[in-house]
């Protein structure tokens, strides 16, 4: 599903990722665990498309096309999506009609009909109740106000009426209760379908206790210098990251 | 050229009650004195009067020809869904029953100076033209000689007026370019609380008006008023007027303006607070494009303590469009413990798009809090990644975001109804500017240069 060879990257002028390479096959779930600075995050809006961010090397393909070659609103289309560590405020805009035209724009690629607005809001109140985000939500502004919390679980109901192929989660567990990061947890794993993918990204191993990786992998200075089984991120939790660090090259 | 300051001093529609003489006279002395604004003008720098000058609106404004007026088409235009108002339509200048809502409301009195008995006369010569300054808003001096009726409305002591007033002024092309005059004096007594939506309208055809439309609000001791001044006219609808108000202590004023944009439109928008604790909230949205062009000038007058005021204007300007923003906030020496802030924000959608923002400070007391921000904002890049993200073009994107940075200010309405009224048609605007849109998006991407690491 998706294949990074070879990924270096840059955010004004200093290099972040350093030949990063990573295969995800359909149906899998990723950790990526690292401290600050080793690149997670910008692996994530790399993939995305955020604009500033130079890829100087590498190649990226998903769902059988050149990744890098796509705009954002194209990558999303494409089935990628990627649930932000900082969600934005947009006041002004509200919550429900960004979703509709965002559902409607994902329908119309796919080749379905647009959601009449009964349907539509049929499901977007079944999602808010599954993140168990109030429905008043719905009508304020794109994530204005919202609670560190409440923006996470924005996010997650974004990914649930979008159905990407992949989910990258940036860092959706920081900042949440135990009783948000549980919710959070089973609407990933609601989504786990054999064929739907996610990356990870995460300082701890504490959400992997709810959603059971198929691999994890430890990102230093850019590169993946470890990647093993959960139990990796178990080693991981005992003994920090300190030990990984002369892996650095 | 001709000369604006004599021409108009022939234009005297006839049939004004006696006793407006007095404020004739007193208009047109002030007149007759002045001289046509230049750029030289510190107050119309940036507004040229020449479209009015060579536009020789001197035609009188008349009541349309029985028979002509489409109202079914008309009624659905102005009706304000689920608003539950009073509507009250004057065409050009004269009301209009078939369009306006019969019968009366208990809690408002709603009447023309024309139809106004001897206490009421009295009431309304003890208010017109001392809140609207004739000397400093030049204009107000043409709206007193020209004026041959108004409209009174007065809400009587503690009363909660329930019912909205819906007054629409729809102007309609005349075989010769026109003009009116307008007045509107709001009194409300002490404790009373009331909705006035003011509402500028004109159909679809190319106009050839020039409105001259003053307002003036009297709030007494803790008197609430939540007003909206709407400017919704084509595009050649010339007008200049404005809203002046005065609020006694512990009154509390909300005023809403939307313009959109004319060949000349200025607007002066002044609230004096001249009893203590007194406070208002202004905002307003302007959206010029094309070639037009519109000039708020706001002026928020502190005359006494513990008053407060918050202030916001946003505007939207494309095209060849020009948009001027003033905010003058004024703090009197006596005025201590104000809380004062102002806030104008603006989007360029075009290279050829103009605004001129100031905010204007005279803060003379040492004891007060006064914020004030004006600039020429980009959208957010943030944002308009996020919402890629998602799957929404660029180009739509931009097209929510634009939206959404004067959707802020009517989200917060406080009659959601007048909020659903708009909103479809200023979407109609912004559909209008599907290919400007574009063109901004790409001069946004081009200038972002980089992002942040997360």
């Amino acid at each position: 599903m998706l294949s990074v060879k070879n990924l270096h990257a840059s955010v004004e002028g200093q290099e972040i990722l350093r030949g990063l390479n990573l295969e995800i096959a359909a149906g899998e779930v990723h950790a990526i665990m690292g401290i600050n600075g080793s690149g997670k995050s910008t692996l994530g809006h790399v993939l995305s498309g955020r604009e500033g961010y130079e890829v100087s090397a590498g190649e990226v393909r998903f769902m059988g096309q050149d990744l890098l070659a796509l705009a954002p609103e194209e990558r999303a289309l494409a089935g990628l999506f990627l649930a932000f560590q900082y969600p934005v405020e947009i006041p002004g805009v509200s919550n429900m009609e960004f979703l509709k035209t965002a559902v409607d724009g994902m329908r119309r690629h796919r080749g379905l009909d647009a959601l009449d607005s009964v349907s539509f809001m049929k499901r977007a109140r079944a999602a808010s109740k599954a993140v168990n985000l109030d429905q008043n939500f719905l009508k304020r502004g794109v994530n204005e106000g919202f609670s560190g919390g409440e923006k996470k679980r924005n996010e997650l109901m974004q990914m649930m009426l979008l159905e990407p192929h992949l989910g990258i989660l940036d860092e959706t567990d920081s900042g949440l209760d135990i009783d948000a990061l549980q919710v959070v947890a089973a609407g990933i794993n609601a989504m786990r379908d054999g064929k739907r993918s996610f990356i990870l990204i995460t300082h701890y191993q504490r959400l992997l206790d709810y959603i059971e990786p198929d691999h994890v992998h430890v990102l230093v200075g850019g590169r993946i210098v470890r990647s093993g089984d959960k139990l990796l991120a178990l080693e991981l939790e005992e003994k920090g990251y300190g030990w990984l660090d002369g892996e650095v090259a | 050229m001709s000369d604006f300051i004599a021409d108009a001093l022939h234009l005297s529609p006839g049939g004004a009650p006696a006793w407006l003489n007095d404020l004739r006279r007193k208009g047109w002395s002030s007149w007759a004195g002045s001289r046509m604004p230049t750029r030289k003008t510190e107050a119309w720098k940036y507004t040229r009067l020449k479209t009015l000058e060579q536009g020789a609106y001197l035609a009188e404004a008349q009541p349309p020809a029985a028979g002509t007026l489409a109202r079914g088409a008309l009624r659905r235009q102005l009706h304000i869904a689920d608003l539950d108002a009073r509507l009250l339509v004057f065409v050009n200048g004269f009301y209009d029953a078939g369009l306006s809502d019969a019968g009366a409301d208990a809690d408002m009195e709603v009447l023309r100076f024309s139809e106004a008995d001897a206490e009421q006369v009295a009431v309304i010569r003890a208010h017109l033209g001392t809140v609207a300054d004739r000397e400093h808003y030049l204009f107000t001096a043409l709206n007193d000689i020209w004026l041959h009726d108004g409209l009174f409305v007065r809400v009587k002591k503690n009363v909660n007026a329930g019912r909205p007033l819906h007054v629409v002024w729809l102007t309609l092309a005349q075989n010769e370019a026109f003009s009116l005059a307008q007045r509107l004096l709001v009194v409300m007594e002490a404790g009373s609380e009331a909705t006035l939506v003011e509402h500028f309208a004109s159909d679809g055809a190319v106009q050839n008006s020039f409105t001259n439309g003053v307002t003036e609000l009297v709030l007494e001791a803790n008197a609430s008023l939540c007003h909206y001044r709407l400017h919704l006219e084509e595009e050649h609808a010339l007008h200049i007027g404005g809203m002046h108000a005065t609020l006694g202590r512990d009154a509390r004023l909300n005023s809403f303006h939307l313009g959109l944009g004319s060949t000349l439109k200025r607007l002066d928008v002044v609230v004096r607070h001249d009893g203590e604790g007194a406070h208002c909230d202004l905002n307003g949205v302007y959206l010029p494009r094309h070639q037009q062009h519109i000039d708020y000038h706001t002026c928020i007058e502190h005359a006494q303590p513990h008053g407060s005021s918050s202030e916001a204007f946003r505007g939207i300007i494309s095209d060849s469009a020009r948009a001027v923003f003033n905010g003058r906030i004024h703090i009197h020496p006596q005025a201590q413990k104000t809380l004062a802030e102002l806030s104008n924000k603006n989007l360029l959608t075009s290279d050829k798009a103009e605004v001129d923002t100031k905010p204007e400070l005279e803060i003379y007391a040492d004891d007060v809090k006064c914020a004030h921000g004006a600039t020429v904002a980009q959208l957010d890049s943030n944002a308009l990644y996020y919402l890629r993200s998602r799957g929404i073009a660029g180009r739509d994107a931009t097209m929510m975001l634009s939206f959404g940075f004067i959707n802020e200010l009517i989200d917060k309405l406080q009659h959601a109804a007048v909020g659903d009224y708009l909103r479809p048609l200023l979407s109609a605007l912004f559909a209008e500017q599907r290919t400007q849109v574009e063109h901004q998006f790409e001069r946004q991407t081009a200038q972002t240069g980089s992002g942040q690491e997360g």
